[in-house]
């Protein structure tokens, strides 16, 4: 069970609450990029055992999406920072590092 | 808008339930922050904009004010004075971006009494229900089971729910279940 804090809201809510909704940041390719770029694009994901930024909306409280930093292994919840956000903040990064230094924001 | 409210007092119940008939309920969708959308409200219902999650009454209680979202209150009116309200409201609202719905058909509307009334309602939604942590004037979107709620208390051992009318028989029979007696869980009433 994960304890996410919306930070929309600012309400810590269980899991229950919260729609999932997948990896976070993905960025779309440009049209020219190519069949293998967009199949990348549409469905190659990661499934880290370790840190993973994810996305969730906060389906029955405010109904606003955003983004968790959290470990898939220990179920750790490093934070939560709107969806609104292209990359994931300074504070969240550092946040991870602290916990697991080998770790690398995605590019 | 329906007049009728149902019975619920033929259900033993430890709680008094009740479907409350005509709430008039008003979506205002809009930047919160900004002075004119302050402005307006104010004229309309005299009310100002509420805090995180909270809602806020006129001292007669015909009109009510909660915060819904980031970018969204819902206004709650008596049954009779909505579309004047919404008229005010648009006149107030002129020029600045905001959208404004009747809800008064769309949810229904629990009043639920009693000194068990957080212990029930703590079955149902997961929340922590302690009167310290949601006090009066405290506002909370959650789930009920397995449908969207909001719920706030307006006395110690009274609370309102609100669901979409759609699930209204689904959430009448969860509280009537939840409240059965016999399912005492003493966790803040005992």
């Amino acid at each position: 069970m994960l304890l996410l804090t919306c930070p929309h809201c600012h309400v810590t809510a269980e899991e229950t609450e919260f729609a999932p909704g997948g990896q976070a940041h993905l960025k779309r390719p440009q049209p020219e990029a190519g069949d293998d770029a967009f199949e990348s694009y549409m469905f190659t994901r990661p499934n880290p055992m370790g840190v993973h930024l994810e996305r969730w909306r906060h389906a029955y409280g405010c109904g606003k999406w955003l983004i968790a930093a959290r470990c898939t292994v220990t179920l750790e919840v490093f934070g939560t920072y709107p969806a609104q956000t292209a990359a994931p903040p300074a504070e969240i990064v550092k946040k991870i590092k602290k916990k697991r230094p080998e770790w690398e924001a995605p590019a | 808008m329906s007049d009728t409210a149902t019975d619920l007092s033929t259900h033993r119940s430890l709680l008094r339930i009740e479907r409350v008939a005509s709430q008039g309920m008003i979506a205002l969708r809009g930047g919160l922050g900004s002075a004119a959308l302050g402005k307006g409200l104010r004229k309309a219902t005299g009310l100002a904009v509420p805090g995180l999650r909270e809602i806020a009454h006129d001292e007669t209680g015909a009109f009510g004010v909660a915060w819904m979202s980031p970018d969204e209150l819902m206004i709650l009116t008596p049954p009779g004075v909505v579309h004047e309200t919404i008229a005010q409201l648009h006149e107030g609202l002129a020029g600045n971006h905001a959208t404004l719905a009747d809800m008064s058909d769309a949810r229904a509307v629990f009043a639920l009494e009693g000194a068990p009334v957080r212990d029930v309602l703590a079955k149902l939604c997961p929340v922590d229900f302690a009167p310290e942590a949601f006090p009066a004037g405290a506002f909370r979107r959650t789930r009920a089971a397995q449908v969207a709620v909001a719920v706030w208390f307006t006395a110690p051992e009274a609370a309102r729910l609100i669901c979409f009318r759609s699930v209204a028989g689904y959430v009448e029979e969860l509280l009537c279940t939840a409240s059965a007696p016999g399912g005492e869980v003493g966790l803040y009433h005992r």
